[in-house]
């Protein structure tokens, strides 16, 4: 019920969702029903790359929420979502069992390669499901939580928070890289077998994985509008454009920063979790800074504090980095550069600003 | 703290241990009239004193006018009481049981002490209905700020504020669409939303039309008795219609009270016109 009061005055929602739901419908559809070859033919490759789009926009969705609507302009997202990703790498790699290139039940290769003879006890639950569903929750969420009542308990905001978010980024880059952590330094974890006891190379894998981005996406972009239109979201923006203001009104700014920041990172997290078997791979390069300041350009260029607008920016940009890199790789960085000083300059609202105005004058 | 000084606080039998003592209590003791005390507070900023030994009482229900020349310290008194400065020297306590020294700025706002700022500061992307609605008293916590929604009671508290404030007509427009004596209203209005014991007001006028200061005197007026105010105020005409009806006036100068009186001794007091004047 007050799911539908969350969309009622909510246009891009309205379509965003009703989007979705096609996509869930139509496209395993097209590709199982219609044969190869045919016009309306939609390949696997293109269903994963669908799906591997909708998890990254589920992570704009949670850099909108703290941004957008809390003005914290976070350079470390991606930290988070390749937390999650690594929670969910590493339940992938228990479940490939003897099947790898030494054929070691117990051990993932990179081990027995570093001559390990024991599972490091941080990759024990991690052959259950459950808790590596868990995991991918509570990792993003716990960093985000300390990290955050670190630094906002000692009012650091703007651009300094800016920084330290993304050198916790880069931290966790270097520490990942190093073999002796145990995440299989820079080569990552890959070589996945199955999930759920599915084969993950099977197109109704394909397809599940799919849908489950789709559904990710949809209750997160409802979890996040439920908040904003709760007066916590009007907290949030008080907080956003006068936080002194906020404070003497009797809020505690930093719990609500610290409360909507966690939540974020948990989002990210599990859009990790879903980006990683679709694309079968996970590696420290996930932790790189430039990944976490793309994030931020989405949804600039689909338009901060709506929500569904960071969904746009995040689609649009990637599937102009997909076309960009295959046809003119030289070209995609300036490309990107080019487009967020234009936005920045022309449409401060972003993409979905210009259409919000279109709707206002007609 | 020394072993000596250790030593002493063990062998003395009147010595309470802080974590003895009882937490603070919520409820605001005015047994002796007095609500605010400030007392022998100085702070200092890069060997500036901002303020010099500063003592300063406020009754229940009285209307304060505090004047003085720029630099007086009238802002920086005004951030010590609400926790966004914190004092060297001196305490400052909201009747006889709360030590506003111990608190921050949210648990000074939660205790009863409604500020308005001199620039006026609203939440400009918010409609003037949001505005209120967000100081209105109520839980501050997560949880409660999530879940909860107007009841009757605070909606007709929220038409009532928006009535007195003369902003009915505009409650669902955005705030940052208001001309700044709308704001300053607005935030007037957030104040009582908050119904505070104390309200502390900085510079309300400021950019307003002479019409509109005699509202804004009337309203401060009519707030005096249910809550204490506390004026800081630049232009002399609103002070004198506030002031008028033998209320004290305090003026402040280098940080410190010069005179303390009816608006009509402290305007023939020979110090105050030495400052005001002699320079």
């Amino acid at each position: 019920m007050f799911l539908m009061e969350a969309l009622k005055k909510d246009r891009g929602g309205q379509v965003l969702l009703g989007v979705l739901l096609v996509l869930v419908i139509a496209v395993p559809l097209l590709n199982l029903l219609v044969p190869e070859g045919h016009a309306l033919h939609v390949p696997t490759y293109t269903v994963t790359l669908m799906g591997k789009y909708l998890t990254l926009a589920l992570l704009a969705v949670a850099v909108d929420l703290v941004w957008g609507y809390l003005g914290i302009l976070t350079l470390g997202h991606a930290a988070f979502f390749a937390l999650g990703g690594y929670a969910m790498g590493m339940y992938l790699m228990r479940q490939i069992g003897d099947r790898g290139v030494y054929g070691n039940p117990l051990l993932p290769d990179f081990m027995v390669f570093l001559n390990w003879d024991e599972l490091p006890w941080f990759w024990l639950g991690f052959d259950q499901f459950w808790f590596a569903a868990l995991m991918v929750l509570l990792v993003p969420g716990l960093l985000a939580f300390v990290f955050g009542a670190l630094a906002f308990r000692s009012r650091v905001s703007g651009v300094y928070l800016s920084i330290i978010t993304q050198a916790l980024t880069y931290a966790l880059m270097l520490a990942f890289y190093r073999n002796e952590m145990g995440f299989g330094g820079n080569n990552g974890l890959t070589d996945f077998k199955d999930i759920l006891g599915f084969d993950l190379q099977a197109d109704a894998t394909r397809i599940g994985l799919f849908i489950a981005s789709a559904l990710a996406l949809a209750l997160g972009y409802l979890l996040c509008r439920v908040l904003m239109v709760s007066r916590l979201g009007r907290v949030c923006v008080a907080v956003r454009d006068a936080e002194s203001r906020a404070r003497f009104l009797g809020y505690r700014v930093e719990n609500v920063k610290l409360g909507v920041f966690t939540v974020s990172a948990m989002l990210a997290g599990v859009a990790g979790a879903l980006y990683v078997p679709q694309v079968g791979i996970i590696n420290p390069n996930e932790f790189s800074p430039l990944n976490s300041i793309e994030v931020v350009v989405w949804v600039a260029v689909g338009g901060r504090a709506t929500l569904y607008g960071a969904v746009v920016g995040a689609l649009v940009i990637n599937y102009a980095k997909s076309y960009f890199t295959a046809e003119l790789p030289e070209i995609w960085l300036f490309a990107l550069g080019g487009l967020f000083v234009l936005v920045t300059l022309l449409l401060p609202r972003g993409i979905t600003g210009l259409l919000r105005r279109k709707e206002a004058s007609a | 703290m020394t072993v000596a000084s250790v030593f002493e606080q063990i062998l003395d039998r009147e010595h309470v241990y802080p974590f003895m003592q009882r937490a603070q209590s919520h409820h605001i003791d005015v047994s002796h009239q007095v609500l605010l005390y400030l007392e022998g507070i100085s702070v200092s900023f890069d060997g500036f004193k901002a303020i010099n030994d500063l003592n300063l009482y406020i009754n229940d229900g009285e209307l304060r006018c505090i004047i003085g020349p720029n630099g007086a310290g009238k802002t920086t008194m005004m951030d010590i009481i609400t926790g966004k400065t914190r004092p060297d020297t001196g305490s400052a306590w909201f009747g006889q049981t709360i030590n506003l020294l111990d608190m921050d700025e949210p648990a000074i706002a939660q205790a009863g002490i409604g500020r308005k700022f001199q620039k006026p500061t609203v939440f400009e992307f918010l409609t003037v209905a949001e505005n209120l609605e967000l100081a209105m008293e109520d839980d501050r916590t997560l949880w409660t700020i999530l879940r909860s929604k107007l009841d009757a009671e605070q909606r007709d508290h929220l038409d009532q504020v928006l009535g007195m404030i003369g902003l009915a007509d505009q409650r669902l427009q955005r705030a940052g669409s208001l001309s700044h004596g709308q704001k300053q209203w607005l935030e007037i209005g957030m104040l009582l939303m908050q119904r505070p014991r104390l309200l502390l007001v900085d510079e309300p006028v400021a950019g307003m039309t002479h019409q509109e200061m005699d509202r804004t005197a009337e309203l401060l007026i009519s707030l005096a008795g249910q809550h204490s105010v506390v004026v800081v105020e630049h232009d002399m005409d609103f002070v004198r219609n506030l002031a008028a009806g033998d209320r004290t006036v305090t003026v402040l100068h280098q940080g410190s009270v010069l005179a303390e009186g009816t608006m009509d001794e402290v305007q023939n007091n020979d110090k105050v016109v030495e400052v005001y004047l002699g320079e």
